[in-house]
């Protein structure tokens, strides 16, 4: 008997129940490039705890012909292998929907359900009696797993076969034993189960030119490309993937073929201050220099990064935010570092961000961050989070075009300093804010004293208050007119739409799919999605031509609802908001109703007016 | 005001260098610190090594934190880049300035407070990783421009102006580099210039970080009866356990140098440090004997100086990271971005 509801081809939810520590990342990772091959468009959320073994952990899977691969708080099939949540993976599954359990020990008859189909296979038991010491029997329990659900969704195993070839072909004593485990539970499967299920997969062609990729290694690849040569850090869930994938690229493409030695350093600092303090001095020899950081990271960099804004030297700062506030719940999503990030540090600071929503804006964003960097002489801010940054992400494959020119800004060459009568450091030649910088150790006219004190236009130390405003000020033009140079807001109109929905970052997919949802019910809402700060005119202007806007973000105060409020000219009273803040990547459902709900407040307050 | 200039006027018979420089153009702007201030000193001391050295001012990055002694990259080498960063927080600047541009030659100047209380990580860590450059730490045992706090090198029972007497026992920048694996220490006293100036030329030339503890008394706030950081006291306490010459690139040892109880390190540019010991038997190759012998002299209430320690071969950050031998910010653009073939290449694995 098959229930699982509704008979799903290409449109499932599945979530695995693990323990952490066990090695279960790596056979999930194999399921979903599997479904990913057989051309679905799929994605994979980690759920997981801050912790390094014995924890609960998840995985969840989402398969969507139509490309809704957000996160969907439906879960069709439950994988549970962790018996200490049992209880609460069971009572999660739809129903209609199907549970895989290790029957090597009984399921507790009270945990049992009536709408639920409850496939047992004894994973232990075969991998004991198959497999020696019980690392092994623990690790391929796991890849046994994938077996099982490879027979019951009509996954062929030759994929799962392939993938291994690949990922460890200079071992194959390893392939052979992933082989041997998938067959142990794809066997078992289909001789006791009626296979496929009713809902299973079938191979269409919907990913052609995607690849499975996470933010952070994108971000770091970005890094790579945009010609960063100094990276310094201090390690922090969740951005520790990103310079990890930046020292493992320039390892493989940044060795002198000569020498074999590094064209790049990354230092790991003692501490967040002490990494930007690197980045800081890097930039002002003239490097390309970045960290990764969150939120707690931000906090501790804050000093510098006005030093940054005020002496304008450029940086490029990754947050992967994650829930705050303090140490929060690290291993959690949140978009609640907006207001932050926008004015870090003390005094009056006001600072260009980026906000990539999926892995292939965080490589574009990456090299657009040290482009705008240099540009405006100032620190940028490239705004992620840990859904976007650690989860797999389905998104189409990286091009890069060969003729791109890094944008270095104003810098001065040793013949330009030649020529010149005297230089000073901060006048405004030009008349655009940006003024002219010079590189240390490329001509004596070109010293100057960089400083965080008081200066004037000259670059002269000052206590002279107008001559400090005339800096400031400038300071003040330069970072908005950066406005039309940061990515522009992408914007989706429906025809008849009155209102207009907002959002930000990794929000995107959710929201997209609300929209389509929506729109099917008879509810058409234009969309716009802040992409950078400070913001460019299309987004006022979109805010303006609609009565009402709803602002959706995952954090408690409604931050860009707030900073729209702020550095926009829309009237308060024509916003409203949709938040998510549990620290999961947000689901289309909680947008749909958030809106219809907002809708209908709408309309009776049309009506009593 | 710092940017005062001063009067450019030159003396016919000033000496030149190599590089048809005299020494005037190794000077900064007009000081503002108070006058016989121990800072100024080394400013001056400074300005002499640099100039002997014959380096071009503008291949010198100068870099500083927060506090007087902060104030003195503004004093010497006009011609330099200077960065007069956040309170306690210069190493990490000098840290990355130096990951991009290994070519120039970097000078930090620090003070007690800004080294040994709200920067002590980053001295700590600048030193761990051994980050080419010469770090000087203008010590005077108070907080000068917030008015005469006791510092964490201030020493147990020196009193403040008002007659506070401080309790706590001071934190030792010699003891603490030496115990740091710090590959070169020295100690010196900025009312010694014939000593500090050849101490600041073989830090200069030293490769890896070269620390020097100078004690600069505060004219304003701890030069009173009873301050353990006076000119008076320092003076009535200085032991100086090795005498230093500093000998540049191919000038030869003369043979009155090289005699006797002489011992010659050389640096990695090929210039050599001789030392003499003053006190009998004592070592400066020797980490364990330089640690105990400084701690002897210490308990009996003298402030050791000289060339206390240096590691021969040292290896500084960039033999660590492997980094190539040119500077990172003189790598063409090409050298660095792997294109776009690569890129089609490398995503292959992620299908």
């Amino acid at each position: 008997m098959d229930r699982i509801s509704r008979s799903r081809i290409n449109d499932l939810v599945i979530k695995i129940a693990t323990v952490n520590g066990t090695g279960s990342a790596s056979a999930n990772a194999f399921l979903m490039q599997a479904i990913f091959r057989m051309g679905i468009p799929v994605s994979g959320k980690n759920v997981f705890p801050s912790n390094i073994q014995g924890l609960p952990t998840w995985y969840e899977i989402r398969a969507n012909k139509d490309g809704h691969v957000g996160r969907s708080a439906r879960v069709d099939l439950m994988v549970a292998m962790n018996p200490k949540t049992y209880s609460r993976d069971i009572k999660e599954v739809l129903p209609g929907g199907a549970v895989l359990y290790d029957s090597s020990w009984p399921l507790a008859k009270e945990l049992m359900r009536e709408d639920v189909e409850f496939f047992g296979v004894p994973l232990s038991q075969m991998c004991i009696a198959n497999f020696r010491g019980s690392r092994q029997q623990i690790l391929m329990k796991n890849v046994s797993y994938v077996g099982v659900l490879a027979a019951l969704l009509d996954i062929n195993p030759d994929i799962l076969c392939t993938i291994f070839e690949e990922k460890f072909g200079a071992k194959p004593k390893l392939v052979e034993l992933n082989n041997t485990s998938v067959k142990l539970g794809h066997d078992f499967a289909l001789e006791n189960f009626q296979c496929p299920l009713q809902s299973h997969f079938e191979i269409m062609d919907g990913n052609k030119d995607s690849v499975i990729m996470t933010g952070n290694m994108a971000a770091g690849l970005g890094c790579v490309y945009a010609g960063a040569t100094v990276g310094a850090w201090y390690p922090i869930t969740p951005s520790t993937s990103l310079m990890d994938a930046f020292r493992s690229f320039c390892e493989k493409l940044r060795k002198d073929p000569e020498t074999k030695k590094n064209r790049f350093c990354v230092i790991q600092a003692e501490d967040e201050l002490a990494a930007i303090g690197i980045v800081l001095g890097a930039s002002w020899m003239g490097a390309r220099s970045f960290t990764p950081t969150s939120g707690p990271g931000i906090s501790l960099m804050g000093e510098f990064i006005g030093l940054a804004y005020y002496a304008e030297i450029p940086a490029v700062l990754f947050d992967i935010q994650r829930t705050g506030p303090s140490t929060g719940m690290p291993t959690r999503t949140q978009q609640g570092d907006i207001l932050t990030t926008a004015y870090a540090s003390h005094g009056d600071t006001k600072h260009i961000a980026l906000f990539p929503a999926d892995p292939g804006e965080c490589f574009h964003f990456a090299v657009t961050a040290f482009d705008l960097a240099e540009r405006f002489q100032t620190p940028v801010f490239v705004v992620s989070d840990l859904d976007v940054g650690m989860n797999d992400w389905v998104c189409d494959s990286l091009e890069w075009d060969d003729n791109f020119v890094p944008d270095r800004g104003k810098v001065l060459s040793a013949e330009d300093l030649e020529d010149l009568d005297e230089f000073y450091r901060y006048l405004d030649v030009d008349g655009d804010g940006i003024t002219y910088r010079s590189l240390p150790g490329v001509h004596p006219k070109g010293s100057y004293f960089t400083r965080g004190s008081g200066h004037d236009k000259y670059g002269r130390y000052t206590e002279d208050g107008a001559l400090y405003e005339e800096v400031v000020d400038r300071i003040r033009e330069k970072v908005d007119s950066a406005a039309t140079h940061v990515p522009k807001a992408e914007i989706i109109e429906k025809e008849g739409a009155q209102l207009g929905v907002v959002t930000i970052g990794g929000c995107r997919g959710a929201v997209l799919e609300a929209v389509e949802e929506l729109s099917n019910d008879g509810f058409p809402v234009d969309y716009l999605r802040v992409r950078g700060f400070p913001f460019g005119p299309e987004v006022e202007e979109f805010l303006l031509s609609h009565e009402h806007n709803i602002v959706v973000e995952q954090n408690r105060d409604a931050q860009l609802m707030k900073l729209l409020t702020l550095e926009t000219n829309i009237d308060k009273k024509r916003l409203e908001s949709i938040l998510d803040n549990r620290g999961s990547p947000l689901s289309a459902g909680i947008v749909v109703s958030g809106v219809k709900d907002l809708v209908d407040l709408f309309l009776t307050t049309t009506n009593r007016n | 005001m710092a940017q005062t200039g001063k009067p450019s006027v030159r003396h016919p018979s000033l000496k030149v260098n190599k590089l048809g420089l005299t020494q005037r153009d190794y000077e900064g702007s007009m000081s503002t610190l108070c006058a016989g201030c121990g800072h100024d000193s080394i400013t001056a001391s400074l300005v002499q090594a640099f100039f002997e050295l014959e380096i071009e001012p503008h291949k010198v990055a100068k870099l500083s934190g927060i506090g007087c002694s902060s104030k003195t990259p503004a004093y010497f080498l006009k011609e330099a880049h200077g960065f007069n960063s956040v309170h306690g927080r210069m190493p990490s600047i000098a840290t990355g300035a130096n990951a991009a541009n290994r070519g120039m030659t970097y000078i930090g100047v620090s003070g007690d407070g800004d080294s040994l209380s709200i920067g002590l990580g980053q001295l700590c860590h600048a030193i761990r990783r051994n980050v080419d450059m010469l770090y000087i730490i203008e010590n005077n045992g108070v907080y000068g421009l917030t008015k005469g706090q006791f510092s964490a090198s201030a020493d147990v029972g020196t009193k403040a102006k008002k007659g506070e007497e401080n309790r706590m026992g001071p934190i030792d920048p010699v003891a603490l580099a030496l115990s740091l694996g710090a590959s070169f220490v020295g100690k010196g006293f900025s009312g010694d210039k014939q000593q500090l100036v050849p101490l600041i030329k073989a830090g200069l030339s030293h490769k890896g970080f070269a620390l020097l503890d100078v004690i600069s008394p505060c004219v304003t706030f701890n030069d009173h009866q009873g301050s353990t950081k006076s000119y008076q006291y320092t003076r009535d306490h200085v032991q100086e356990v090795v005498e230093t010459d500093f000998v540049p690139v191919l000038h030869e040892i003369t043979a009155e140098q090289a005699s006797g109880d002489v011992t010659s390190v050389a640096m990695h540019d090929g210039s050599v440090v001789k030392f003499r010991p003053v006190a009998e038997g004592y070592d400066p190759t020797d980490r364990d004997g330089a640690y105990s012998h400084i701690a002897t002299r210490q308990a009996a209430g003298e402030v050791a100086t000289g060339l206390l320690y240096i590691e021969k071969g040292s290896q500084d950050v960039h033999s660590f990271e492997n980094t190539v031998e040119e500077s990172l910010v003189d790598l063409d653009f090409e050298e660095l971005c792997p294109g776009n073939q690569i890129l089609q290449e490398l995503q292959k694995q992620w299908r």
